[in-house]
């Protein structure tokens, strides 16, 4: 349920969260196997700790599991964390009683690493860093190091159904104007036109505006806003005239992060996650494609959202060298794990781009794409893109797209307290 | 007066403090749980908090970085935090009343029934038993979705009307949906605390009253509103506390997987988003912000007390 998980994709750190709520249903008997279970067996004389969040896909657990189970330097016992995972790492940080190894969405958070509660893993991963998708890689970054180290890359995309925009003769967008005119089209096809969830698209959509129209965040020091700029203010009122013109769904029977909308046919294009690309291929066969976030203006570029969740070292551990071992070997060097672990449990990307042939939903189609677009377009927040601050943006777009504000002024509200948060936060 | 041996002396004080019978004893023994756990789980967080609120207090109950007001400041100036102040003063200058003269309208139509009390009273009082969350999910996802399938779409639709997306944020239609929401809820609840405060009153009063010639409006205005003064007090008192606490209707009407929409947003509400909603955790923020708030809440409580009570002082 969307509403019981408060703090979802606040720094778009929430994606792969929010494939695991897609696929809730499927897992009625979660609650026997919750407990924590020893996997290790032969073992080392080592204890560790690894935590992980409640997946959604069934056999993740018995899976990760296995996994732990298979090293041979230390004992590895897995706790499975069904609830509000996001909410529970900072608070369990706080004690003495932490695991050694935890997975958290896109890496640790600022406060983490400004409180010494992880620590570096550069050298852990070594040379090794060159192996993964750059563009994740520069996100787990922070002031020159690497704090975690990245499991499977969870992504968001535009799904259209083909045979329409054939028959009405319209390319797929690959632009905003591109895709207001597909919109139009389905519209008049009878399908409804693009939906991007009940909010008009608003939430989830927000910060593709500003990559989209070819800006960042913020600028290359972290200390202002880096999207107050016309481009911006032209995409933001692109996106106003759009959800004015009658071709953007703002009501369908179910979220953006469903695929139920564009199924049965209430959204001809729909913005949706590469989670449900399964269900997608299931229903409509061969009748669809994906795209990234069409480029909006001149200087715009393709764009798609990415989530990571990855493997942290707490500080606190008392095996800090044995776990930093343990996550190498893992999300490293067992290669068929990492593909087993993307491949076999739901649609997920492997964060080596080289192990993406290897995955078979990827060898082809939609998700061979899919792959592409969080290689070559793949963004996500960034790191100092506090709660406060995506809040304030969030709340600006909403005042601007269907309150009718005035961009400029709106924003450069956002612009001032861009700078008194960053100063806050990086002081 | 001779000595008392020592342990004598040791006795009766012991006497005094054990009290008649043991009475002492017996209200230490009861009372005592009750203190600690208040201590524990409300008085020292309270004081905590507070003491928070002056560090920057991020992913940390042990601050070491004293920033003295910044917290305050940042808060203050934050053009969410003072408009979603000014919403709710004005929120809870109009439910206020709402509430309580619905509450009020029920009790005393219910309390004039001569048969079936039991079961309205029971009838309304049941919302305040169902969970708010659920009753937002059914006001949400059925009574007043956006789509055309909504019980509330349906009946426009009915009238002749388009489809109204009550919830989108396109128009101001959300604040029906969270008042009627609201009332639902509560008003069952201080019914029934006006309805024991209705039952205090003295029949003879009305009785008196009556032989002098006074009916109806003149009952109310000059009987059973003064007679009911101290339960109106509280009630007020707690519908007051109750609109600037506001969270979880407001959250799960209007919150949705990318966050909370910038209007009808209770202060609590963004108060959590700012400081725990996200990945976060700053308890500084958070605690700054309770303090604020509690600040509001003392004040407007203790103005409206003074304003209920004046005509008691008054005709003292």
């Amino acid at each position: 349920m969307s509403f019981s998980r408060r703090n979802f994709l606040f720094l778009s750190g929430g994606i792969a969260a929010a494939a695991g709520v897609t696929a809730c249903g499927s897992d009625a008997g979660m609650d026997s196997s919750s407990d924590s279970g020893a996997s290790g067996g032969a073992g080392g004389n080592v204890a560790l700790s690894q935590w992980y969040h409640e997946y959604g896909e069934e056999g993740v657990e018995a899976a990760v599991k296995s996994y732990a189970a298979d090293y041979k330097d230390a004992t590895v016992t897995v706790k499975w964390n069904p609830g509000n995972y996001d909410t529970l790492i900072p608070t369990t940080l706080l004690t003495n009683d932490v695991p050694d190894v935890f997975e958290y969405g896109n890496g640790p958070t600022l406060d983490m690493i400004q409180q010494g509660q992880v620590v570096d893993l550069t050298d852990t991963l070594g040379d090794a860093v060159s192996k993964f998708n750059p563009s994740v890689m520069k996100r787990l970054t922070f002031q020159d190091k690497v704090w975690s180290i990245p499991q499977t890359v969870d992504m968001q995309l535009l799904y259209y159904r083909k045979s329409m925009l054939d028959k009405a003769a319209v390319e797929p967008p690959k632009t905003m104007t591109g895709l207001v005119e597909a919109a139009k089209a389905a519209k008049a096809a009878g399908m409804g036109g693009f939906f991007a969830g009940n909010d008009g698209g608003v939430g989830v959509l927000a910060n593709m505006l500003i990559w989209s129209s070819g800006l960042e965040q913020l600028n290359a020091e972290r200390t202002q806003a880096g999207f107050l700029e016309p481009e911006f203010y032209a995409a933001i009122s692109a996106y106003r005239d759009f959800f004015n013109s009658g071709a953007l769904v703002q009501s369908a029977s179910a979220e953006w992060y469903d695929a139920a909308a564009f199924i049965n046919g209430e959204a001809g294009l729909q913005w949706g996650g590469l989670w449900s690309l399964t269900q997608v291929r299931e229903a409509l066969g061969d009748d669809f494609g994906v795209l990234p976030f069409p480029k909006i203006g001149d200087s715009g570029r393709e764009a798609v959202p990415f989530g990571a969740f990855s493997s942290c070292v707490t500080a606190k551990g008392k095996n800090v060298d044995a776990a930093k071992q343990f996550v190498k070997w893992l999300w490293v060097d067992q290669t068929d794990k990492q593909v087993d672990f993307s491949n076999s449990y739901g649609t997920h990307i492997p964060a080596q781009p080289d192990l993406v042939p290897r995955a078979s939903k990827l060898s082809e189609g939609a998700g061979k794409d899919a792959a592409t677009f969080v290689r070559n377009s793949g963004f996500a927040s960034d790191i100092m893109w506090t709660g406060p601050l995506g809040d304030a943006f969030n709340a600006a777009v909403i005042n601007v797209v269907k309150r009718n504000a005035d961009p400029q002024k709106e924003f450069a509200a956002v612009g001032t307290k861009a700078k008194a948060e960053l100063k806050r936060v990086s002081g | 007066m001779s000595q008392l041996p020592a342990s004598a002396q040791g006795a009766s004080w012991w006497r005094t403090l054990r009290g008649f019978q043991g009475r002492n004893l017996w209200f230490a023994a009861f009372v005592a749980p009750f203190v600690l756990g208040l201590l524990v789980f409300v008085y020292i967080p309270i004081a905590w908090s507070a003491y928070l609120s002056f560090f920057d207090a991020r992913n940390t109950i042990n601050p070491t970085r004293f920033v003295g007001l910044q917290n305050y400041r940042y808060l203050l100036t934050d053009p969410l935090f003072q408009n979603s102040l000014l919403v709710f003063i004005a929120f809870a200058g109009f439910i206020v009343p709402l509430t309580y003269v619905c509450s009020l309208g029920l009790a005393l139509l219910l309390n004039g029934l001569t048969w079936g009390q039991a079961f309205f009273r029971s009838a309304f009082f049941i919302p305040t038993a169902c969970s708010y969350v659920i009753a937002a999910m059914i006001w949400r996802l059925s009574f007043f979705n956006g789509a055309r399938f909504s019980l509330a779409n349906q009946l426009v639709r009915g009238a002749g009307g388009d489809n109204v997306n009550w919830l989108g944020g396109t128009n101001y239609w959300y604040w029906l949906v969270l008042v009627s929401l609201r009332l639902w809820l509560q008003v069952g609840f201080y019914m029934i605390l006006l309805i024991a405060g209705l039952n205090r009153i003295p029949t003879d009063t009305y009785e008196a009253a009556a032989l002098d010639g006074a009916t109806g409006w003149r009952t109310l205005r000059y009987i059973t509103l003064p007679q009911l003064r101290a339960s109106t007090v509280a009630v007020l008192m707690l519908l007051l506390i109750g609109a600037f606490q506001a969270f979880d209707e407001f959250y799960n009407l209007l919150g949705s997987i990318s966050g909370y929409p910038p209007y009808a947003r209770p202060p609590l509400v963004h108060l959590y988003l700012i400081s725990l909603g996200g990945q976060q955790q700053d308890l500084g923020l958070g605690g700054a912000g309770t303090m604020i708030v509690t600040a509001l809440i003392v004040f407007f409580g203790l103005t409206q007390n003074w304003l209920v009570t004046r005509a008691d002082r008054r005709a003292g």
